[in-house]
């Protein structure tokens, strides 16, 4: 389904060694008999996903545009040659990565914050945590909906609790080009603090409460134990779920549709929505196909660059 | 991780010495104010969706509309069926969800128990696959697929959505099914064969019903998603009476005026509740099943 709902499962990429039990499965089967459980699901997948997967991939190196029998012709790296003078590409890059790292990492501060305060023995701690889950339940295009009308210049709350304070009550939240993607930011935070959160607090419950007894007993304050014991323990789920936000943010697209499509003037333009407009409205389908070829390269860049760094750190 | 719900009470710090019980009078109370900043930012969007939904045209227009709406107003339901052809397209999404849920589950089950029980490469594939599949921006995936499913007539069609969403639902449910059925000990399954049941009449008997609640919450999650999901449907379908909810919703945010706030509002309320039901009945047993491999592992 779309990156905004995408499950969290990839966090939880089993060792395949754990669960191997010897040859041939319980009752005696066979390979051959895995294969043909397996066969019904495979067959649609590759068709329907692998297939256009390769396609499209391809297709970024061809001339395709929309319409009926269009002859479709390899154009090389044409393609991205034009691409590298396109500014407005670019800048639209520039936003999609300035909105994936600002709201992966504010959505990791927030969700440890939240996560930390869950795992305390609290009042109230079901109800903070049910409202936690609730935006993963809701379509990301009703999210948007719903924070229009909070950010909403003279309706919304927001402009009125400003007004009520004495302060400046007429901002054009979503209107105005110098506070459109702050104001997006704080929504995609909104939006993507379940996974996290939860995420989160199943790693805090797993940190062993043998450690903090120890080195409380070491004299360690609340302070030091968090940064020398729960934070160390916590940082393979902490490497993996902002992983998989950063993909989710970068690759997002419904909630900033129908927040601002992409204005004003563009500062919002994700470059999802620029390949969208590209392929859909203008119907360069190899072009906006190559702007998808690009995206997954940066993308796998930043996350071989991440990782590494964490393996060395960890490693040292 | 079961217990991530209920909670296994525990507490970050250990109870000893009076300095540490003095240091936790000061803590307290900022742990509840920090929760309750939490709550406000968390919860108030969705109170102010919920009151804005039964507010009247006139409170929605005064300069300084109060809070909470003055009277139980169900004027904007009313409007907003009428106006957005809510039922249309909510019959569209019940068509859409229920018929990717059952072919998920239908497909996933057999290959689920396949990547779980039977030693192969296979789960290799899958876990690359799933992992993949994240990466990849859906623009590259569309086009071609656009172009497949027009050549054989299914754009403007629930079932090419409901071939997509079938298709993109597949590994996710295919994880979180071979995880559940991992979780059942091969033990009763070797015991049933032993005592001569027959493969079929062992899963019948033996797994499913141990298997049931995994599969509801799979099943339910794929309905959630199928229910939630706008890119697809925004390329793939055009005409307006086959158009989804979250479509027919978009669309109506365009002709939004501060009259139509509240109609907005209400559609958007009634929108969200199948899948809010539907995740609240499974966020347990969700979380707990998702998170074991990534916590245990």
């Amino acid at each position: 389904m779309t990156a905004t709902i995408a499950p969290p499962a990839a966090t939880a990429p089993r060792p395949p060694r754990r669960r191997r039990r010897r040859a041939g499965g319980p009752a005696g089967g066979s390979g051959r008999d895995a294969w043909l459980l397996v066969l019904p699901a495979l067959i649609p997948i590759v068709i329907f996903s692998v297939y256009p997967l390769v396609q499209g991939i391809l297709l970024g190196f061809t001339d395709a545009r929309a319409g009926y029998n269009l002859p479709i012709n390899f154009n090389g790296i044409d393609n991205y040659t034009k691409l590298g003078g396109n500014t407005l590409f670019w800048n639209s890059f520039g936003i999609g990565l300035l909105w994936a790292f600002s709201v992966t990492i504010l959505q990791f501060l927030a969700s440890l914050g939240l996560a930390l305060l869950l795992n305390l023995n609290l009042r109230l701690r079901w109800l903070a945590r049910t409202l936690a889950l609730v935006p993963w339940a809701m379509p990301p295009v009703i999210i948007a909906i719903m924070w229009r009308l909070m950010l909403n210049p003279s309706y919304g709350p927001i402009n009125q609790g400003m007004r009520a304070l004495g302060l400046p009550g007429d901002i054009n939240w979503l209107g105005n080009a110098s506070i459109a993607l702050p104001a997006v930011i704080v929504v995609g935070v909104w939006a993507g603090m379940p996974q996290t959160t939860i995420t989160l607090l199943a790693g805090l419950q797993s940190v062993p409460t043998e450690l903090h007894e120890a080195a409380a007993i070491d004299g360690a304050n609340a302070w030091r134990r968090f940064w020398h014991v729960t934070l160390p323990a916590l940082r393979p789920v902490i490497v993996a779920i902002t992983t998989l936000d950063l993909i989710w943010n970068f690759n997002s697209f419904a909630l900033v549709f129908v927040l601002t499509a992409g204005g004003p003037g563009g500062t919002t333009m994700l470059p999802m929505l620029f390949a969208y407009n590209e392929a859909f409205r203008y119907g360069n389908f190899g072009y906006a196909a190559a702007m998808g070829n690009v995206m997954v390269v940066v993308i796998a860049i930043f996350l071989f660059l991440y990782l590494r760094g964490q393996m060395r750190s960890r490693n040292a | 991780m079961t217990t991530l719900a209920s909670g296994t009470v525990k507490d970050t710090g250990p109870v000893t010495g009076a300095s540490v019980k003095r240091a936790r009078m000061i803590s307290r109370p900022l742990q509840y104010l920090a929760l309750v900043l939490y709550m406000i930012f968390l919860g108030f969007p969705l109170l102010f969706l919920l009151t804005t939904a039964f507010k009247t045209s006139r409170e929605l227009q005064s300069p300084n509309p109060g809070f909470l709406p003055t009277s139980f107003d169900l004027q904007n339901f009313v409007q907003a069926i009428e106006k957005a052809n809510l039922f249309t397209a909510a019959g569209n999404s019940l068509i859409v969800a229920v018929c990717t849920t059952v072919l998920v589950t239908l497909i996933a089950l057999p290959a689920a128990y396949a990547l779980a029980r039977f030693r192969t490469k296979l789960r290799g594939i899958a876990t690359g696959w799933i992992l993949l599949s994240q990466v990849f921006p859906f623009i590259l995936i569309i086009i071609p697929l656009f172009l497949v499913l027009k050549n054989i007539g299914l754009i403007n069609n629930l079932a090419g959505l409901v071939l997509v969403y079938t298709v993109w639902s597949l590994p996710f449910a295919l994880w979180m099914l071979q995880g559940y059925i991992v979780g059942i000990p091969v033990e009763l399954e070797e015991a049933g064969a032993m005592d001569g049941a027959s493969r079929f009449r062992t899963l019948r008997t033996i797994v499913l019903p141990l298997l049931a609640p995994g599969l509801v919450a799979t099943s339910l999650f794929t309905f959630i998603n199928s229910w939630n999901e706008f890119f697809f449907a925004l390329v793939l379908i055009q005409d307006p009476s086959l158009q989804t909810l979250p479509l027919a919703l978009a669309r109506f945010v365009g002709a939004e005026g501060q009259v139509q706030l509240g109609q907005l509002a209400a559609a958007s309320l009634l929108a969200t509740i199948p899948s809010l039901v539907f995740f609240l009945l499974i966020q347990k047993r969700l979380t707990s099943g998702l998170l074991s491999g990534a916590v245990k592992g």
